[in-house]
């Protein structure tokens, strides 16, 4: 009886928590819709209120060719993802195996976090004109500085993760007959877990950030590039499409992210009664 | 966790008492250890010597910082010895100059448990044995859950994660996870220290149990003296550091120890002997710790 009650709240709850978050939704919309259409203020009756956005953004024919029913939207998508992907996978790969070795060494860690604190602090966009003088050609280099602001966030995110597992799992280890190998995959890499997945959380989205400008800046191709292309060419529609676009794209790359971490993570789910 | 309710300790009777062990005696001579952090000079041990038979329930007391997690660690091979030495059974595991080598002969529980959060029960208790390739996964798992059976039904939490188990269960089952590796000496390093009396009481009886079960060399830290006198075959008072063996007190009541010994005459003979020791060094402990405060 208590499960069936408890159940009923947590549905009520939920169903509390979805409207209100589309009265969120909708009172952003009427705040825009009003500085557009009702604030006598030059500047906000140039941009496009959210009907004429969802208009163009739905129609087959749009008036600046870029809807979800034409095929330039979907390439300038493609090409987003495919850089985020690649970037955040390098930065994933490169940005874990750093972390775990500088908090697994002391001598590595006296090494490498001169370096890292000596780059962290430069922004990734100063990266760009020496990225294509490096990489040859734009694609690289956007990527580039994709990739350059996630590895930061997740090597360091992982360091602070292996510095916080209890050392009493390192002895118990070794007690139990454990080599460093069997240290590293049974101690260090599920003890870091929650805070590299903390850092890929934050470098998914500093990616996106990362990317738009880097496109804005050096790129034929990519929503950053569609916004500043339709910019110049007077399409303010089409920028907000673009923009509502990585945002859409941002959270959904979030929501997958969390998805794989609850799942590799099941242990704390259930620590937390989560679990089923 | 429906599971865990049904519980009820101690289910089966216990199998006859095996014949005591050949393996697992322990000898610590003059064993010295001083820390130097940034030129203070600390000794934290002077001249320690006991002698721990094979088999035999030892429990060392002392005030903090007198010593005794420092001691539990240079056996288990955490920390390195300043001067002396420890052996087990003739062999030296530890001496001045020798790198610490933990090993799988003498394993610890620890005093804020170190069950792995992310592996589950039969993971945590299996580890050991898998790790070290002692055992093929199906014979771990069945030693595993006979084991855990034997040890108060945990075997119904198995596939629970530990977070998922009271504070004695999971002390429990981390005793379980040492015993399946065969160690020549179990250290437990103040194990129920943040337990409530009674949690305590029970936790007393699951550990006789399984030493009556297992028969290993038990090295058991703790500042309780009831509790030392109540579980071991000999208590060991520490002196406040630097730490030195003040008192050895054989203690002769019969095994199994069961709850009523508390009330014996033979129980409180055995605490006034200590207690006057063991209250001194906590006072002068205590006088310490205001005059390095002050």
């Amino acid at each position: 009886m208590l499960n069936i009650k408890n159940a009923d709240n947590i549905a009520d709850m939920r169903s509390r928590r979805f409207w209100m978050m589309w009265l969120g939704y909708l009172g952003a919309a009427a705040l825009w819709y009003a500085a557009v259409k009702l604030l006598p203020l030059d500047s906000f009756r140039r941009l496009p209120d959210p009907v004429a956005v969802v208009t163009e953004w739905l129609s087959p024919s749009p008036t600046f060719g870029v809807s979800v029913f034409t095929a330039p939207y979907y390439k300038h998508i493609l090409f987003s993802v495919y850089r985020a992907t690649a970037a955040f996978l390098i930065a994933t790969v490169l940005g874990v195996s750093l972390g775990i070795c500088m908090g697994w060494s002391r001598s590595f860690h006296s090494f490498a976090s001169a370096l890292l604190g000596l780059l962290r602090p430069v922004p990734p966009l100063a990266w760009v004109p020496l990225a294509i003088l490096i990489f040859a050609g734009a694609e690289s280099a956007v990527i580039f500085v994709t990739f350059l602001v996630a590895f930061f966030a997740t090597a360091l995110n992982t360091l602070v993760g292996v510095r916080s597992i209890d050392p009493d799992y390192f002895r118990a280890a070794a007690c139990l007959g454990a080599t460093r190998k069997d240290v590293l995959i049974d101690v260090i890499i599920p003890g870091a877990l929650p805070n590299i997945f903390t850092g890929l959380q934050i470098a998914m989205g500093a990616a996106w950030f990362s990317l738009a400008a880097g496109e804005m800046i050096a790129a034929q191709y990519g929503l950053g590039f569609l916004i500043m292309e339709s910019y110049n060419l007077v399409q303010f529609p089409t920028i907000v499409i673009a923009m509502a676009t990585l945002g859409l794209l941002g959270y959904l790359s979030s929501a997958l992210i969390r998805a794989l971490g609850n799942r590799l993570m099941r242990w704390r789910e259930q620590a937390m009664g989560f679990g089923a | 966790m429906s599971g865990q309710a049904a519980v009820t300790p101690f289910a089966r009777p216990a199998p006859a008492d095996p014949a005591p062990p050949e393996a697992g005696a322990l000898s610590i001579r003059g064993v010295c250890k001083t820390y130097d952090p940034e030129g203070a000079c600390v000794e934290a041990l002077r001249d320690c010597s006991v002698e721990v038979r094979a088999g035999e329930f030892v429990a060392i007391v002392g005030p903090s910082g007198c010593g005794k997690s420092t001691l539990l660690n240079m056996i288990a091979g955490f920390d390195t010895v300043s001067a002396g030495s420890i052996e087990l059974d003739g062999q030296v595991l530890a001496s001045a100059g020798r790198p610490p080598q933990p090993g799988p002969d003498r394993v610890v529980v620890f005093q804020h448990g170190a069950l792995f959060p992310w592996k589950t029960v039969l993971e945590n208790v299996t580890y050991g044995p898998l790790r070290q390739k002692l055992l093929s996964r199906a014979q771990a798992e069945e030693k595993a859950v006979d084991l855990l059976h034997r040890c108060g039904g945990l075997d119904s939490v198995a596939g629970s994660y530990p977070a998922q188990l009271s504070s004695g269960m999971q002390r429990r089952v981390e005793i379980v996870r040492a015993l399946m590796n065969d160690p020549k000496v179990l250290l437990l390093d103040e194990p129920f220290r943040a337990m409530d009396t009674v949690s305590k009481t029970t936790m007393h009886q699951h550990l006789l149990d399984m030493y009556r079960l297992c028969r290993k060399t038990i090295f058991f830290i703790t500042h309780d003296l009831e509790e030392a006198i109540y579980l071991a075959d000999t208590v060991i008072v520490m002196t406040t550091r630097p730490g030195m063996v003040k008192q050895v007190i054989p203690v002769g009541l019969a095994r199994p120890r069961v709850p009523k010994m508390l009330y014996s005459q033979e129980y409180m003979r055995l605490k006034r002997a200590a207690a006057e020791g063991v209250h001194e060094e906590a006072r002068k402990a205590f006088e310490r710790g205001e005059r390095e405060q002050a």
